[in-house]
């Protein structure tokens, strides 16, 4: 919690594709940005700065593309401000969108995550190869697949564990149109027949490349009263944020679960004050790119002890009826505009507080998590929403 | 009011975007509509690897394994980037590590990327160098993939001495050697 | 608004400003900067609440190439951290904010690049709308000589204008030992050299500089603690202008003088630094900041002296801020400038006690 409160007043996000051929670069950021201020009874005028955020400049093939969006963006004469910390950024940027509120310094701001992956060639643009480093030649999954193996070592996790997190997820994505993946045939089979990328993890268990945008408008305690009397829509109010980095490799390190991860959930829970979070929490919607990060997510956000969060996800605890629901949305694997993938985890809590979700809404959320990291597993962010006024 | 309560339109989607959309561009006159633009890009950039990668490529091109770590500090980092990344202090001072070195993690890696990737399946996998305080990249060789394990004690295979660089591809793999696996707790802190 | 807390920068430190860092990568260029500006106060990484850095992957040609950086903090135990894709005075105002937001009481902020690895006016095409100027290639220099056409056409300045400020700017380099130029030749001389984008000559451009800066913020009492003359920050404001260089007035930047208004830049200061990479935007920088005749204007020979890009803008925070703290300067703005011909404009005003 800041100096000022803040909250969560308008929501809005494309649809997500693998291509979205039918928009330009501006199209595609208004098509978000439009949508969440008209979800909060406003209009651009209204705004008092735009905070933007996107992985690498690479993936569009542009240098600091805000400069270029700043029309489109309606914020000429306003204050445009661009984050990057890695696949955190979505989340990490509407940390800073809130801290201009939480200083007093803005009254609404408008934070979008936004990539559009397919205007460039997104493996290249991710890691072309660059002389005199040590080169992966097995591709993202090939980084983080030796930790998901260590992690099944270490607690002994049933070999299904993923194919359920996939299940789910891909499930949970039917229930939201705007998610990229919609496969209604998928079962437990299908995924567990699908083709073995980087063993333990499955093609049907990692992210797609998908286009998109999502925006929020952040305001202050004045400004949640008068969209909430506008649009009788109630705000969600952020009740902690947080951001952690450490290294990428380190004597010390856990990769399998890294200790900012766990310093960034300890400090928004104190500031949200969540004790127990598998109690006090009613849903989270965390960054799971591959479906063992959803139980070992859960332990490293102290929703279970360590070696313990498969046992979570295999009795049903993060089905969407379960005790705690994890990505209803679908998640980051339904959907990846990777510089939005935070953001939508971050702005699909608030609009589960909100009540906001349509078919994937639960019902009666009081608190909800967003969560998002980036890098090599290294960069986390995360805020905690709620019904209720702090 | 409740936000069970509130009722209102959630998406102000069109109904018909569960599929890409269609385009819907006016009717241009018998002009034929731009859905996309190529615009090729082609920049050079002269990348200098920095004062501890030119030691430790060195190094390498010498089948050694040069670390470096803080005068006074126990941590010995390899292929890195001249400063300890738990106290931001500058490494000013060589360390030669390994040959030999410890498996910390590994996948079985059934797609490849890039030009130098294996045939398929292969281990990659996260090697510990004696000494060194970090794992370094790299391929397992000379052993069915399944019978990798965390804790497997390896060496380096270089290539031949007439194909040396400066370049980690100078190792070719790594392969088992005859010695008890190092247990795998204590490796952690180590990947 | 004013702002809620009292926050200052307590500690400047930089890299030797120079034309390539060849034998460095980035987190060796910058490490010895972000360690003097700790030293300089004895404090260490976990005296700092928060750190927020500024750089470019286009500039490095790498994605992620911050995440390397980060090594050069130390950022273990881990640390709350972020990076803006903008010159460091960005990353400067996030921890501002953040310390108003109550959320830290003291920042490391730092900005940098090598811009040695690739070829930076070509580079920076890069930066242009994707669909209509990118695929011409207009590089910076070009661009810029559209800008100081408009200028000279519109009678706002002279060629001779703008080789004394070259001339002025080097010349005070002089006395900057971390300048990459220092001294100048003659006006008369500079306006014998031939254009390489008329109406510029090789003087009217900035250098292509690889280096960094490193500041630190703290409020209140922390600020206190730290240094004897804290260089407060009095107000602080960014604003952007339309990318559209058609329809924009070249000769103005009126950005600069809605963030100017928005941070309380009016009345007399003893010291100006402001981020003009080309000399004719010096004067449409000083015009729109409104600066009375007087204030002593880039004593460090600004950008054109050095142009660490994603750093020069904190640079000429962190110059004014030195000033202050060492007493010579009693009051300061520094402008930081990014995006194509000065598109999107910073000003901070600064003070002692």
């Amino acid at each position: 919690m800041g100096a000022n409160r803040v909250a969560v007043i308008g929501t809005g996000q494309t649809k997500y594709t693998a291509v979205r051929g039918d928009v330009s670069m501006p199209g595609l950021i208004r098509e978000a940005a439009y949508r969440a201020v008209e979800d909060a009874g406003l209009t651009m005028a209204d705004i008092d700065a735009v905070v933007i955020g996107k992985a690498p400049d690479f993936f569009e093939g542009m240098m600091m593309p805000e400069t270029y969006l700043a029309e489109a963006l309606g914020c000429v004469g306003k204050p445009l401000f661009r984050v990057h910390t890695a696949g955190s950024v979505g989340g990490s940027t509407a940390i800073v969108a809130a801290s201009h509120v939480e200083a007093g310094v803005h009254e609404r701001v408008l934070t979008i995550g936004w990539q559009q992956q397919s205007v460039s060639e997104a493996m290249w643009a991710l890691s072309f190869p660059i002389p005199f480093q040590q080169q992966l030649v097995a591709g993202a999954g090939g980084y983080f697949a030796p930790f998901i193996r260590e992690y099944m070592r270490r607690s002994n996790a049933p070999d299904d564990t993923g194919i359920l997190v996939a299940l789910k997820d891909r499930l949970n994505a039917l229930k939201n149109p705007y998610a990229h993946l919609h496969e209604p045939e998928i079962t437990y089979d299908s995924i567990k027949e699908s083709f073995m990328l980087w063993e333990p993890i499955r093609y049907s268990e990692t992210c797609p490349s998908s286009d998109g945008a999502f925006a929020m408008v952040l305001g202050s305690e004045a400004a949640a009263a008068q969209a909430q009397a506008d649009t009788g829509i109630p705000p969600a109010w952020v009740l902690g944020t947080s951001m952690r980095s450490e290294p990428a490799t380190a004597h010390g390190r856990d990769q399998i679960t890294p200790q900012a991860g766990k310093d960034c959930a300890a400090d928004v829970y104190r500031q949200a004050g969540i004790s127990d979070p598998l109690e006090d929490v009613d849903m989270v919607e965390m960054y799971v790119p591959f479906s063992w990060y959803e139980p070992m997510w859960l332990e490293n956000l102290g929703f279970a002890p360590e070696g313990e969060g498969w046992r979570l996800t295999e009795d049903g605890t993060t089905q969407m009826d379960g005790r705690l629901p994890v990505n209803c949305s679908g998640g980051v694997l339904s959907t990846n505009p990777i510089g939005a993938s935070g953001m939508i985890r971050f702005g699909e809590a608030a609009m589960q507080v909100r009540g906001t979700a349509g078919d994937h809404q639960i019902d009666g959320v009081r608190k909800a998590v967003g969560h998002a990291y980036g890098g090599a597993a290294q960069f986390f962010a995360m805020w905690v929403v709620g019904s209720d006024r702090p | 009011m409740s936000p069970a309560e509130s009722d209102r339109t959630l998406s102000t989607m069109p109904t018909d975007v569960w599929s890409q959309p269609s385009v819907d561009v006016p009717d241009l006159g018998g002009v034929e509509q731009v859905q996309r633009i190529t615009v090729p890009a082609s920049m050079r950039y002269d990348y200098s690897p920095g004062l501890t990668q030119t030691r430790f490529l060195r190094a390498l091109e010498e089948k050694r394994i040069l670390g470096e770590r803080t005068p006074g500090h126990e941590d010995v980092y390899v292929s890195h980037r001249g400063v300890d990344p738990v106290t931001g202090l500058p490494t000013t001072e060589e360390v030669e590590v390994g040959p030999h070195a410890t498996i910390t993690a590994f996948c079985v890696v059934h797609i490849g990327f890039g030009v130098n990737a294996p045939p398929t399946p292969f281990v990659s996998a996260l090697f510990l160098p004696d000494g060194a305080a970090v794992s370094l990249y790299g391929t397992v060789g000379g052993i069915s993939h399944e019978d990798v394990r965390i804790g497997m004690r390896v060496e380096p295979v270089w290539v031949d001495d007439a194909d040396l660089t400066t370049s980690m591809e100078n190792i070719r793999y790594w392969r088992p050697i005859d010695e008890p696996d190092v247990p795998a707790e204590q490796l952690k802190g180590h990947m | 608004m004013a702002p809620a807390r009292d926050v200052a920068v307590v500690s400047v430190a930089q890299t030797a400003q120079r034309r390539a860092a060849a034998g460095l990568s980035e987190t060796e260029m910058i490490q010895p900067a972000i360690r003097a500006a700790l030293d300089r106060i004895d404090a260490s990484i976990s005296d700092i609440g928060f750190t927020c850095s500024g750089s470019s992957d286009y500039l490095a040609g790498q994605a992620f190439s911050f995440v390397m950086t980060l090594d050069a903090v130390g950022a273990w135990p881990p640390i709350s951290e972020s990076h803006v894709e903008m010159d460091g005075a960005w990353a400067l105002y996030e921890a501002w904010v953040k310390i108003q937001a109550g959320h830290a009481d003291t920042a490391l902020v730092f900005g940098y690049s090598k811009a040695s690895p690739g070829d930076l006016p070509r580079v920076l095409t890069r930066q242009l709308d994707p669909y209509y100027y990118g695929p011409l290639w207009p590089d910076s220099v070009a661009l810029a000589g559209l800008q100081a056409r408009a200028m000279l056409d519109a009678g706002a300045i002279t060629e001779e204008e703008m080789a004394a400020i070259a001339f002025r700017n080097r010349t005070a380099a002089a006395d900057n030992p971390n300048a990459q130029l220092r001294g100048s030749a003659s006006v008369e001389e500079l306006l014998a050299t031939p254009y390489v984008a008329d109406p510029l000559r090789r003087h009217d451009c900035a250098p292509i500089t690889d280096g960094g800066v490193a500041v630190i913020l703290a409020a209140d009492d922390h600020a206190r603690r730290w240094s004897d003359r804290p260089a407060w920050i009095r107000g602080i404001d960014h604003r952007v202008d339309s990318h559209n260089l058609g329809a924009r007035d070249l000769t103005r930047a009126p950005s600069i003088a809605l963030a100017a208004e928005k941070a309380g830049a009016t009345g007399t200061f003893d010291v100006a630094e402001v981020h003009a990479p080309f000399t004719h935007q010096e004067r449409i920088v000083v015009d729109e900041l409104g600066l009375a005749e007087g204030t002593t204007l880039n004593p460090s020979g600004g950008a054109l002296a050095a142009n660490p890009v994603m750093g020069a803008g904190l640079l000429r925070i962190a110059e004014v801020a030195d000033r202050i703290s060492a007493g010579t300067a009693g009051r300061g703005v520094a402008h930081a400038t990014s995006g194509q011909l000065l598109q999107q404009n910073l000003v901070c005003v600064l003070e002692g006690e």
